[in-house]
């Protein structure tokens, strides 16, 4: 540090001093640490989800290290708090990059946040991991998408739910909080349910706002939607808090998954951990991994999880295998190109393939999404999921969904 | 209720606040220039600092209006955020309207997310958000007309104190659930984002947030001056005279209800060019902007600087804003302690906020 | 031993190929989940009892299968093969596994084979399994399950199965005979049923028409009480979250934001208590009406930490205290987030809370909300009890009205507002043990009420507890009754914008106090 920079930091009254602090530059030695920055929310509404993602990063930047790190460089996590705010998502995003130079990032949860983020990636040619399965109609070459696109879980969940295995469904319930996820899942499921020949009479939409805690009346009024003499299935888009009470209300007007099964994309093992599950046996998800998958590739994945969180009881869940897959692809990249780059590392990560928890090897695609298989599962007493039906090969993620019109004019970029 | 009156500051006092503020604006005008310097220059200040310190000069002209009212006119507005974002929503129907056709979908009049929501036509209160003018003058009419609505009806009312507050946080959360409806056409949660350009100049380039960081500056120090004179003024002080004793002012024959509603309304339009300012710099607008919590958090920058001072406004919405900033990267697990304690704190023992310690020290030094 | 005679007498003419049949049936229940579920039809059609300890294994994942294809079946400890009977080594079986198909047909063949038992709850679960799922093999086993049943209840639902049954069969004066039936009812199943079987048989259109039109009638007002039962459910939800602001905000004058993780602590200690009381086995059902008290003691103390500690320094300029309670409420918030982790976690409910219950005309109504009314109302009497006839509320209301008066009739007037925070702290307390029954035991619990609570004190009348209960009862009913034309978003909207200009027209509330001090 030079003196100018100090008779500066004093100039500006002390504002910023604190902030400048960390931004002096790291000597570029061979031994300088890579950065990972870790943008999940810890506090506020999305805490609930995001701190054991941002747990899933800290201990594979721990694991990579106890294998002597990467290129002979150790790995160093910078963890910073968003807040569930989502102008402050672009800040620290910003931060991560300007500030703490980091070589990676991954990240985020919502789609808000990672819109709100994407433009600084954009702008600053960084290189954020987005773990969670989303609505698509997007691609950043600054984003690599390791959750599942609609085709990867709404549309398969979907056609099961038709099947004679899952009850042979006539009509269609979609529930969901009200944001973009949902809208734009059940937009392309109306498409795909109108291409099967299910009628706009036949397909109830309705939604909540976020944290929606009453629920009494919205599943009266599904029941008596079912009860019009054609076999009726709930799929639900319902976000994060608001499930506990919606199953707990399920449960309690005795809807049966045996009458009324309901899947939905986006309750995993770590909300079932909040709910008693012995009322909703039977009740279905859809997702690419499920902890209770039988796998090696898996089995030390719960193995690593549950030793580095020090509970043997912790459950792991799809998102945090998506965390984990990505950054095990973004580790191998960077082994291929012997360089943490972005530039370098943006091709290198393409194509890159991994035997992942979820029992299969998955790849990365040139639209930088996975490929992924797509498992439904049935909830059990214990809180796992029973796989009951799951693809025989992984499905490419299709982000730009046939089923929504406008797609077709779309200017490629 | 009445609350101690600050007493006027002694002239040499106000001289050093007014070197101060002068100083402190040099310095942030100082700070886009800095920017432009090659990387490696000592003096080079990081794109990061000053589109922070951008957002930060947006904060402080809401805790200067948030002060208008609060501090001189005695309304507590727990809803002040709801301005704020609707002076950012105008702004950000215009930033969304200048995309055109460069969409992911190519529509030329449609937003993105108007296509995947199967929106056919532009609704009825998305025109004449494309001119320039036009959207700046809802930036200052949307918030004004709602404050003068709100206002009219609780200030007609009497309503005030606690009362008030409650009924402003309502509005605000009322505001909050409406947007989060996606059919309301305002894009539900993801609220707008992927801006394009403003006025011509392609946004996210270090140019254009040196322009958006003098305009703030140049909004931060014209509020600052139009409030201070104001309060300056007949119409200020028999405004100071209704915060303090509403009845009396009343028994003297000043109508309070219109002296309160200017004040306001005024106040209310300062915040919708805050948040008209705040939008493209933070490159997004989103229904959390109208959640309570952030409306109360703007009362605290008030209150923590000092209320009723307009300085204290623009140092509490720095400080508690660097402080939020430095510490959700440097104790991600611990920073709402140190800010919640920092809260009780200055409630507690510094009931006029950080420029009454300022004052305390110079009687201490002056004696 | 009349029911087995019955049983025996209905049986005996399948006894003879039964034997075989039943052996083959078997191993399929090993298989796939379509070959199981057909395993489980045919086990049910057979009407042979000793097929239902085997099903009720496989629903409840007791049925194992070790690698060679034995099934095996689990008794608590014991483990016996399926086929002989015969003790067996339960290494290397693994439970078979179900899905929704196979639990459809179980269910079916269960209730099949239960019609006859000799517990009123098992036949009344048959009756409604035979009932969904409606065959016309049923007909003859409903019929004479009828001809034996004495419960009326029972036989109610045994009628509605028959008569769905009925509407499956290829007979035309069965059919009329269920449509009838099923049009006496006020059963949206049946209108179901009904609508079904109108797409197959146009020449019975105009019956099923009446038949529904009928159901139509009787549901319309089934509906109405049931939106009006959901409407004070909410309104009850309201009330407990309001009841405690009523006190330290109605009659302190304290505005507490922390007040939602006040009830957040409430819920946690229903969490701790469950966890304290799992192992003790006496107690472990009483951990929820255990947590009651406890809540309430724990919120009360932080309550009047606070109070003495912070808000006391305060008093005479509410604007402040928002602030202190605000900033205070982001800590404790913050401490449960660290000390407990960000997820939810699980409060389970006693049997006694789950499921529905059904009143007169059909009305159904859940059982954990209709407690929590009750519930709700005895909070609320309770604490006007306390305010109307204890020295302590007589001194609360002493200070309330001159707190200077009261001071100088010799009322420690420091020691009343401690105890009255802490009082109302305690009910919030006593609302997140209500919450954590419907609600997510999270960090951001209370966050979620603390509008409302406002809004519902506000709009009753500061200072007033029948204003409170009035209130909250009104905000409910509005709601839900706004609820299925503008949306659940729209509904709440409507209802604020509502209360804003309810406020405006009256400033103190539904229920104001009257006095004559003029303000200030």
């Amino acid at each position: 540090m030079t003196r100018p920079t100090l008779t500066r930091r004093a100039a500006l009254a002390g504002l910023g001093a604190a902030l400048t602090a960390p931004a002096i530059r790291p000597s570029m030695a061979q031994s300088a640490p890579i950065k990972i920055g870790v943008l999940h929310s810890l506090s506020g509404t999305m805490a609930i989800s995001e701190t054991a993602l941002r747990d899933t990063v800290l201990m594979m930047v721990e694991y990579q290290n106890s294998k002597g790190g990467l290129l002979g460089r150790r790995l160093e996590a910078v963890v910073v708090d968003p807040a569930s705010n989502w102008p402050l998502f672009a800040e620290k995003a910003r931060e991560l990059l300007q500030v703490h130079k980091v070589d990676v990032t991954f990240g985020c949860w919502t789609s808000v946040s990672r819109k709100s983020v994407l433009p600084v990636f954009e702008e600053l040619n960084g290189m954020l991991f987005y773990p969670v399965q989303y609505e698509g109609e997007e691609e950043s070459r600054n984003i690599f998408y390791t959750g599942a696109a609609p085709n990867q879980q709404a549309i398969p969940a979907v056609e099961y739910l038709m099947s004679a295995d899952g009850g042979g469904a006539q009509r269609i319930v979609l529930l969901g909080t009200d944001y973009v996820y949902p809208r734009t899942t059940n937009r392309i499921l109306r498409g795909f349910l109108n291409s099967k020949g299910i009628g706009n009479a036949d397909i109830m939409e309705e939604y909540t706002p976020f944290g929606h805690s009453d629920w009494q009346g919205i599943v009266t009024r599904v029941k008596a939607f079912a009860n019009q003499g054609k076999k009726t299935a709930i799929v639900s888009t319902i976000n994060g808090d608001a499930n506990v009470p919606f199953y707990r209300e399920l449960g309690n007007q005795g809807i049966k998954a045996e009458d009324i099964p309901c899947v939905a994309f986006s309750v995993g093992e770590e909300e079932l951990a909040g709910i008693d599950t012995r009322p909703l046996v039977g009740h279905l998800a859809a997702w690419n991994y499920f902890m209770s998958v039988q796998s090696p590739a898996n089995t030390e994945f719960k193995n690593l999880w549950q030793a580095y969180i020090k509970n043997p009881r912790r459950v792991t869940n799809d998102p945090m295998e998506a965390t984990y897959t990505g950054f095990n692809m973004w580790a191998q990249a960077v082994a291929a190109a012997r360089t943490t780059a972005v530039d370098a590392v943006r091709t290198s990560v393409i194509g890159q393939e991994f035997a992942a928890p979820a029992g299969y090897t998955e790849k990365m695609l040139p639209n930088h999404h996975l490929s992924k298989p797509v498992m439904i599962g049935e909830v059990q007493a214990d809180g796992q999921f029973n796989i009951v039906w799951k693809t025989p090969t992984v499905v490419p993620a299709e982000n730009w969904s046939q089923f929504i019109p406008e797609n077709a004019n779309r200017r490629r970029g | 209720m009445s609350i101690a009156l600050t007493a006027p500051p002694p002239s040499r006092m106000r001289l050093g606040i007014r070197t101060g503020l002068i100083i402190a604006v040099l310095l942030l005008a100082a700070l886009p220039i800095l920017n432009m310097l090659p990387r490696d220059s000592a003096f080079h200040v990081s794109d990061f600092i000053v589109s922070v310190t951008g957002k930060w000069i947006c904060y402080a002209v809401l805790a200067l209006s948030l002060d208008l009212a609060w501090g001189y006119a005695g309304i507590l507005s727990l809803g002040h955020g709801a301005f704020f974002a609707l002076g950012g929503y105008a702004m950000g129907m215009h930033l969304m309207r200048l995309i055109g056709p460069r969409g992911a979908y190519g529509h030329p009049v449609l937003p993105d997310f108007m296509v995947f929501l199967g929106y056919t036509e532009l609704p009825w209160f998305w025109h004449g958000f494309q001119s320039f003018p036009y959207a700046m003058l809802m930036v200052m009419l949307v918030p004004g007309a709602l404050a003068l609505v709100v206002g009219f009806l609780a200030f007609r009312s009497r309503i005030t104190g606690v009362y008030l507050s409650i009924l402003t946080q309502a509005m605000t959360y009322a505001l909050m659930l409406a947007f989060f409806r996606n059919d309301m056409g305002f894009g539900g949660n993801n609220g707008f984002t992927d801006f394009k350009e403003l006025l011509g100049m392609p946004l996210g380039t270090p140019s254009a947030r040196a322009v958006l960081f003098y305009a703030s500056l140049v909004l931060l120090v014209g509020s600052m001056l139009l409030c201070a004179a104001l309060t300056r003024t007949k119409y200020g002080r028999v405004l100071t005279a209704i915060r303090d004793a509403e009845s009396r002012a009343r028994f003297l024959g000043y109508d309070t209800t219109r002296h309160k509603l200017f004040a306001f309304v005024l106040s209310a339009m300062l915040a919708g060019l805050a948040g008209a300012l705040y939008v493209p710099q933070v490159g997004i607008i989103n229904p959390g902007e109208f959640s309570p919590g952030n409306s109360i958090e703007a009362v605290i920058w008030v209150a923590v600087g000092g209320r009723g001072t307009l300085v204290g406004a623009l140092l509490g919405a720095f400080s508690v804003n660097a402080l939020k900033t430095w510490l959700t990267s440097a104790a991600p697990d611990l920073w709402l302690f140190a800010l919640g304690g920092l809260f009780v704190a200055v409630t507690l023992f510094l009931p006029r906020g950080l420029i009454g310690l300022f004052d305390r020290v110079k009687k201490g030094r002056g004696a | 031993m009349r029911f087995l005679l019955v049983l025996l007498l209905l049986l005996a003419p399948l006894t003879g190929r039964a034997q075989d049949a039943f052996s083959d049936a078997l191993p399929g229940l090993g298989g796939g989940f379509a070959q199981q579920a057909e395993a489980t039809d045919r086990l049910g059609a057979l009407g042979d009892p000793r097929a239902v300890p085997i099903l009720r294994a496989l629903s409840d994942g007791r049925l194992l299968k070790r690698p060679d294809g034995t099934l095996l079946i689990r008794e608590g400890d014991r483990v016996t093969e399926v086929a002989t009977g015969a003790a067996a080594d339960p290494a290397g079986a693994e439970p078979l596994r179900i899905n929704n198909r196979v639990r459809q047909a179980l269910r079916g063949a269960l209730g099949r084979l239960s019609l006859v038992s000799p517990d009123p709850a098992e036949r009344l679960a048959a009756a409604e399994a035979v009932f969904r799922s409606r065959s016309v093999e049923n007909i003859p086993l409903l019929e004479a399950a009828l001809a034996r049943e004495t419960l009326s209840r029972v036989r109610e639902r045994l009628e509605l199965a028959l008569a769905a049954s009925r509407m499956a069969s290829p007979d035309e004066a069965a059919k009329r005979a269920g449509i009838a039936a099923l049009g006496e009812t006020s059963s949206a199943e049946a209108r179901g049923i009904l609508l079904e079987a109108r797409a197959t048989n146009p020449a019975l259109a105009g019956e099923i028409d009446a038949a529904i039109a009928s159901i139509d009638r009787r549901l319309t007002i089934r509906h109405a009480f049931e939106t009006l039962f959901q409407g004070l459910s909410l309104g009850s939800v309201l009330l407990l979250a309001a009841l405690g602001l009523a006190v330290t905000f109605g009659v302190m004058g304290v505005i507490n934001m922390a007040h939602g993780e006040f009830v957040m602590l409430g819920a946690y200690t229903t969490f701790v208590m469950q966890e304290a009381l799992r192992d003790i086995p006496g107690l472990a059902p009483w951990s929820l009406p255990l947590s009651v008290p406890a809540a309430f003691l724990v919120a009360a103390a932080c309550g009047a930490a606070l109070e003495r500690g912070l808000i006391r320094h305060l008093y005479g300029r509410p604007l402040e205290t928002l602030l202190l309670t605000f900033g205070v409420g982001m800590m404790i918030q913050q401490a449960v987030r660290l000390g407990f982790g960000a997820q939810n976690r699980e409060v389970s409910s006693p049997p006694w809370m789950q499921g529905t219950l059904e009143l007169p005309l059909g009305v159904m109504v859940t059982q954990n909300r209709l407690w929590i009314l009750v519930f709700s109302l005895a909070v609320l009497g309770l604490t006007v009890a306390a305010i109307r006839f204890t020295r302590f509320g007589l001194e609360m209301r002493a200070v309330t009205q001159n707190r200077r008066i009261a001071s100088a009739m010799g009322i420690r007037t420091g020691r009343v507002d401690a105890l009255t925070f802490a009082f109302g702290s305690g009910i919030a307390g006593i609302a997140g043990v209500a919450l954590s029954q419907i609600d997510n035991v999270s960090p951001n619990l209370g966050t979620g009420y603390i509008i409302d609570s406002f809004m519902v004190v506000v709009f009753g009348g500061v200072g007033s507890l029948a204003g409170t209960l009035v209130g909250a009862m009104t905000l409910g009913v509005v709601n839900k009754m706004l609820e299925p034309f503008a949306g659940v978003v729209l509904a709440k909207v409507f209802v604020l914008v509502a209360i804003m200009f309810f406020i405006q027209r009256r400033p103190r509330g539904l229920f104001a106090l009257k006095g004559r001090a003029a303000e200030q």
